[in-house]
């Protein structure tokens, strides 16, 4: 299973895992998207600890959420990102719609 | 330049093999012991480059990939990804960052410009009708100071 998914009160925790790229990204996309419209939550949390390797399939999945969260006024975290993920997400330019933290990762590019 | 090693490989343009081939360049160029980084940067562009033939080139169509990987001299890696799908009409266009023709499966238009920044060099030829080729060259070992 490329997610876990924990809703907490008004909040989700989407644990992803694995790989993720153009194939694993939709169904991580449909799960995420049930349990958004199930729970209504107003911050998602997409957790990275799990990936081991991000293309810039990653990138349409995070940003496609964040509409869908923006629309109803919720919004994204992402967290516990590698260097080499956080890499594609800086070029993207991800950092400057959502907030990436990170707790045990210093970047190093 | 002389071609110390060589491998082809050929496969259906379907999604499960995206995780296939980038797994296979990342074995074949494993003698050059690459760093965390430089192998990262391998796999996500080649990620990119296959996940491009199956979206676009193999849109309406089925075909194969024709992956073929070299290493020359110098720790120099050599990537040519081939499909004979529909092409890209305008290429320039097609490299621009952002630039999608499938915003609706979330393709976010950064192929492109991942494999430029990742690589150290690219070029992409392409003929509607006949397909698209895509070349990326990397120089492995001088990552010490990034």
């Amino acid at each position: 299973m490329p997610v876990l998914i924990n809703a907490k009160k008004d909040r989700l925790v989407a644990f992803l895992s694995g790989e993720i790229d153009h194939h694993s990204a939709k169904e991580i996309r449909s799960e995420i998207d049930i349990s958004i419209v199930k729970n209504a939550p107003s911050l998602l949390e997409m957790d990275f600890s799990g990936v081991s390797f991000m293309d810039s399939s990653g990138i349409g999945l995070v940003m496609g959420r964040c509409k869908s969260m923006n629309a109803c006024g919720g919004r994204v975290i992402v967290k516990n990102v590698s260097p080499e993920i956080q890499k594609v997400m800086l070029l993207s330019g991800l950092d400057r719609i959502v907030t990436i933290s990170n707790s045990s990762l210093q970047k190093g590019v | 330049m002389k071609i110390l090693n060589e491998m082809k490989l050929i496969i259906p343009a379907r999604s499960e093999n995206e995780a296939f081939s980038r797994s296979a360049i990342s074995v074949f160029i494993t003698p050059l012991d690459p760093t965390i980084n430089e192998l990262s940067d391998i796999r996500t562009a080649v990620s990119e480059a296959v996940t491009n033939a199956i979206v676009h080139g193999y849109r309406k169509s089925e075909g194969k990939i024709e992956i073929t990987a070299r290493i020359l001299e110098n720790n120099e890696v050599y990537i040519r990804i081939k499909d004979k799908g529909c092409g890209i009409e305008d290429v320039k266009q097609a490299m621009e960052p952002l630039f999608t023709t499938a915003p609706e499966e979330e393709r976010s238009g950064l192929g492109f410009a991942v494999m430029e920044n990742f690589m150290d060099k690219l070029k992409v030829t392409s003929r509607l009708g006949k397909g698209t080729s895509v070349i990326m060259r990397k120089v492995l070992g001088k990552d010490e100071n990034e």
